[in-house]
């Protein structure tokens, strides 16, 4: 009998496939895509105002040498009303925070901040997605870090915990 | 097809309900292109993007607001003019190779034409071994 | 009571599957000639098996039945206020029930085999029972340990969370039992492999006893997966059929190595060749099949449904994939090669043509698992990829072109050797017809390249199916070659279904004032009125379109936004209107904020084929059975009744007659 050695074949293949099989059980699940835009500039944009209350955001409001954070968020977002009190503690740190309301209303914009807090120095509202897909970002709440130069220097996806308030400071300073 | 089953198991936990806007779509979201000929090559090209937020979904099968924001991109964008792999390119240059359907090839993806290139090999050797030789090879011959 | 009874039906069967083990492998310690006396118990441990399982079935579906909230499972998962047919299949519109429902299925064919299949050798039979118990016994031991269908809760819920409204449709009552029993089919065959394997009695009698198991477990995956795509269809609102997600793809596998299973087990059983091929295919079937509920139950692969999750239950999984699938292609790798190869044939013969069918659905099907699998290699690197219908299409293409050419010449070739010559009028007639409609086409549009393929491949296929019957007396060809017959022909008419939908449809996406008229194709659609409906656990908002094609009277359709309350989840219901050649698919969508309404309307031509196709293959796959089955039975007859005859004519003490070569 020649050539027994393709009888193998099958079970290696397997045993190949078992073991990735079980290496993922045990990797965390990542369920957010991240954006390949960090370390890129920011994309053009000039979005109006959310609301009455702020004045809107463009790009040139985020390369004037001071580091940001470039929150993206919305008021039908319920994630987004656990990130405020976080969004505070960074403004009061010193931090300027600008937002970009994805698919808003200005009234409830303005409902929003009158409830939970307003951290923002500028609201742009970007109504059909744009500046949000142009920046790789894949949903409310995320929050960019941007250098003086409007360089993407980190991207933190989902609401900010507590604990991620050290973590956006470090890296302002680091974009510093 | 059996989207019944991952229907199935989205039953096993219970989800939160997703809050979504009330926002009306964007303009192109919904509508097609007055000019055929550029539809025909969006909608193409919408059937090959993935929607980022529902995720298992192109963004031509998807209700999802993003997706809609993200065909209105597709639309607006080949009605300037660009062409649909500019759009792509777009695309994948923000989200990476997981916006698109269609593998390119490159230093990730190389497998997946690589291999198929040797299932051909491998499909012809196989038949060559099994039927090839036997055209001159009497009944006999042993295994 | 009826969780506890529920329960101990299931324990219960869990220890007769021990017994079945055990008592199936002591037949393999027989001296030859002799019954081990050990051995016995492996069929009537199946049989009683086969009961309780169901019982244990029975009891979860009464629970339904009656929204026993005490349960856990029916708490989680149905509602009160649920229509009772819905209360019915979300029995299996969960996790447990369906492997309740599994596992019933496999215990249901284990005693099916145990209880009619008289054939094989004693020996190779209790192989087979000893590892289809062992099966049983992996797939008892996940429900009872970390699935259990039966737990109660500590106190019974006040009202049940409701089923996933998507799952609220008839099209989930046929297609997740018909995939189930279909994967769990291919357990028997897997079985019965291995006890060939290990007894080494691969031969054309073990073929004959398989066949109907893989013919039987293959019509049901073929219309599991024909019903699953109709209701992708209608239920997700978007008009595609197919969307190379994985988790279709994981039932796509099982049916791929199944048709090749089918088409080497027909060579075996009638040539004795294929005979390694055909216990690799057995095992790769199953353990594709169990491959898939890897995949959907785990969620490794659907990083996409994350929240399903359930890695414990995905380990479980996996290990039972590695005791069974692992330990079978271990024992092939030392087993195979004592198996002799069977006889010989030329290129050019039937077994010929199914050798290169055989290879071609392989490469499709490693295609399939390739691009299925890939993302999950990519993600172990951290890299994140989507591989979808672009990369599907022309790579599955690739073998699946040539194996359909195949598939239209091989029932015309002999088996052993055949002359090409003696078909040059039908080789003819086949690559004329192709061509011709090739460039017909080219010349009216342009189309692209694979549905214009598949529209020049569909009318040769669907020619060269009916070819085999050609100068036959129709009455007297056997049923299971008009099986065949039928089921290529389903495939050409699938086929042409697939090429027109990608070639000839239509889309049209607008918003419509109430009165308004967009016009499709042939039909004018007017949007009567929307109004507000209620449902005995929804609400909708239904559109009243009246759709006129050429001059005609008006067709009323009534599609649907519905939102569900338990769970809060909103589904649109797509209208149909069905013509012979073609469907009208409508859906309303949202409300703009000027008033109008979004409508998309699609005409898709023939788009019906792809599903009547794909119940014509099934239909081909029962006249097969049908076929076997009948000559099994007259030949058993027959010889009954020879040897009745035999034993008088020896009572009368006449010297018996020699039966007739």
């Amino acid at each position: 009998m020649r050539n027994r050695l393709w009888l193998w074949v099958p079970l290696a293949l397997f045993a190949f496939f078992a073991g990735l099989a079980a290496y993922m059980l045990t990797q965390p699940k990542d369920q957010f895509v991240q954006s390949a835009m960090i370390g890129q500039p920011l994309p053009d944009f000039a979005l109006p105002p959310a609301f009455t209350g702020l004045p809107g955001a463009s790009k040139a409001d985020l390369a004037d040498g001071r580091p940001r954070l470039l929150n993206i968020w919305a008021s039908w977002c319920l994630p987004c009303i656990a990130e405020a009190p976080q969004l505070e503690a960074l403004q009061k740190q010193g931090v300027e925070i600008v937002g970009i309301a994805i698919r808003d209303r200005p009234e409830d914009v303005a409902n929003f901040l009158a409830k939970h807090g307003n951290p923002y120095t500028r609201i742009g509202s970007d109504r059909i997605s744009e500046v949000q897909l142009a920046l790789g970002s894949s949903g409310v709440p995320e929050t960019f870090v941007i250098d003086g130069k409007g360089i993407i220097r980190h991207q933190h996806i989902g609401d900010i915990r507590p604990e991620d308030v050290p973590k956006l400071i470090a890296e302002l300073e680091k974009a510093r | 097809m059996i989207r019944g089953l991952i229907a199935l198991v989205l039953v096993l936990i219970a989800l939160p309900a997703l809050a979504q806007d009330s926002m009306p779509p964007a303009p192109y979201a919904y509508n097609q292109l007055a000019d055929p000929r550029l539809e025909a090559e969006a909608s193409a090209l919408m059937h090959t993007l993935r929607c980022i937020k529902c995720q298992s979904q192109s963004i031509a099968d998807s209700d999802a607001p993003m997706a809609g924001d993200m065909r209105h991109q597709v639309r607006s964008r080949i009605l300037a003019g660009e062409s649909p792999e500019q759009v792509r390119r777009w695309l994948i240059d923000r989200y990476g190779d997981y916006v698109s359907y269609e593998p390119e090839v490159s230093a990730t993806t190389w497998p997946l034409f690589a291999i198929p290139v040797l299932l051909i090999l491998a499909a012809l050797a196989v038949l060559l071994r099994r039927l090839g030789r036997r055209r001159g090879a009497g009944e006999g011959e042993a295994a | 009571m009826i969780a506890e009874i529920g329960l101990a039906a299931l324990w219960l069967a869990a220890a007769l599957a021990v017994l079945q083990l055990v008592s199936g492998a002591f037949a393999l310690k027989a001296v030859d000639g002799q019954v081990n006396p050990l051995a016995i118990y492996a069929r009537p441990a199946a049989v009683t098996q086969a009961l309780l399982a169901a019982l244990a079935f029975a009891m979860l579906l009464w629970a339904f039945a009656t929204t026993d909230l005490s349960i856990k499972l029916v708490a989680t998962n149905s509602h009160s206020m649920k229509p009772l047919v819905y209360k019915l299949t979300g029995t299996w519109g969960n996790h447990e029930g369906s492997m309740l429902l599994w596992v019933g299925v496999l215990a249901l064919s284990g005693g099916l085999l145990a209880g009619f299949e008289r054939r094989l050798p004693e020996r190779t039979m209790g192989a087979t029972l000893a590892v289809q118990g062992f099966v049983a016994l992996g797939f008892y031991a996940f429900l009872l340990l970390s699935s259990n269908p039966f737990e109660r809760l500590p106190a019974p819920a006040a009202e049940g969370n409701g089923l996933n409204p998507l799952l609220q449709d008839i099209g989930l009552a046929i297609h997740p039992p018909t995939l189930y029993a279909g994967y769990v089919g291919l357990s028997v065959a897997f079985s019965l492999a291995m006890g060939a394997l290990l007894t080494r009695e691969v031969t054309p009698a073990f073929a004959r006893v398989m066949r109907p198991w893989v013919l039987g477990a293959w019509v049901l995956l073929t219309l599991g997966i024909t019903a699953g795509s109709y209701w992708a269809y209608y239920e997700l609102g978007w008009g595609g059929w197919w969307f190379w997600d994985p988790v279709e793809n994981a039932s796509l596998m099982p049916w791929l190595a199944a048709t090749a299973l089918l088409h080497s087990v027909s060579v075996l059983a009638a040539r004795d060749a294929l005979r390694t091929w055909t216990i690799m295919l057995g095992v790769l079937a199953f353990s594709m099949s169990m491959l898939g509920t890897f995949l959907v139950r785990s969620g490794v692969l659907t990083s996409v449904h994350a929240f399903a999750v359930d890695p414990e239950r995905g380990a479980f999984i996996l290990a039972l994939l590695g005791i069974y699938i692992g330990g079978a292609f271990a024992i092939f790798a030392l087993r195979a090669g004592a198996v002799a190869e069977g006889k010989r044939f030329a290129a050019v013969s039937r077994e010929g043509a199914l050798v290169f069918n055989n290879v071609m659905l392989s490469g499709i099907l490693a295609i399939v698992l390739l691009g299925t699998l890939y993302p999950l290699l990519t993600e172990a690197f951290d890299v994140r990829v989507s591989v979808g219908p672009p990369y599907f299409n022309p790579a599955s293409a690739i073998f699946a072109i040539p194996m359909l050419l195949v598939m239209a010449v091989g029932p015309l070739l002999r088996w052993k050797s055949d002359n090409p010559g003696r078909l040059r009028m039908e080789l003819v007639i086949i690559g004329a017809l192709m061509v011709g409609v090739i460039v017909a086409v080219s010349i009216v549009g342009q189309y692209p390249l694979l549905p214009l393929l598949g529209l020049g491949l569909a009318p040769a296929l669907a020619v060269a199916a009916v070819l085999p019957l050609k100068g036959r007396k129709l009455a007297r060809v056997p049923v299971a070659t008009w099986g065949m017959v039928v089921a290529h022909f389903g495939i050409a008419v699938a086929l042409f279904g697939m090429a027109c939908e990608g070639a000839f449809s239509r889309e049209r996406l607008a918003a419509v004032a109430p009165g308004g008229t967009e016009r499709i194709g042939d039909f004018a659609v007017t949007l009567e009125s929307v109004t507000p409906v209620a449902g005995p656990n929804w609400t909708a908002i239904e559109a009243r379109l009246a759709v006129r094609e050429g001059g005609g009277a008006p067709v009323i359709l009534t599609p649907q936004a519905r939102s569900f309350w338990s769970p809060q989840q909103s589904t649109s219901e797509s209208a149909l209107l069905t013509r012979w050649n073609g469907q009208l698919y409508a859906v309303i969508g949202n409300q703009a904020e000027d008033g109008r309404w979004q409508l998309r309307i699609w005409w898709k031509p023939f788009v019906t084929f792809i599903w009547y196709g794909g119940i014509l293959v099934a239909l081909g796959g029962v006249l097969a059975i049908a076929g076997r089955v009948r000559v099994d039975v007259r030949r058993r007859l027959a010889s009954t009744k020879g040897d009745r005859r035999r034993a008088d004519v020896e009572a009368l003490g006449r010297p018996a007659p020699v039966p007739a070569e």
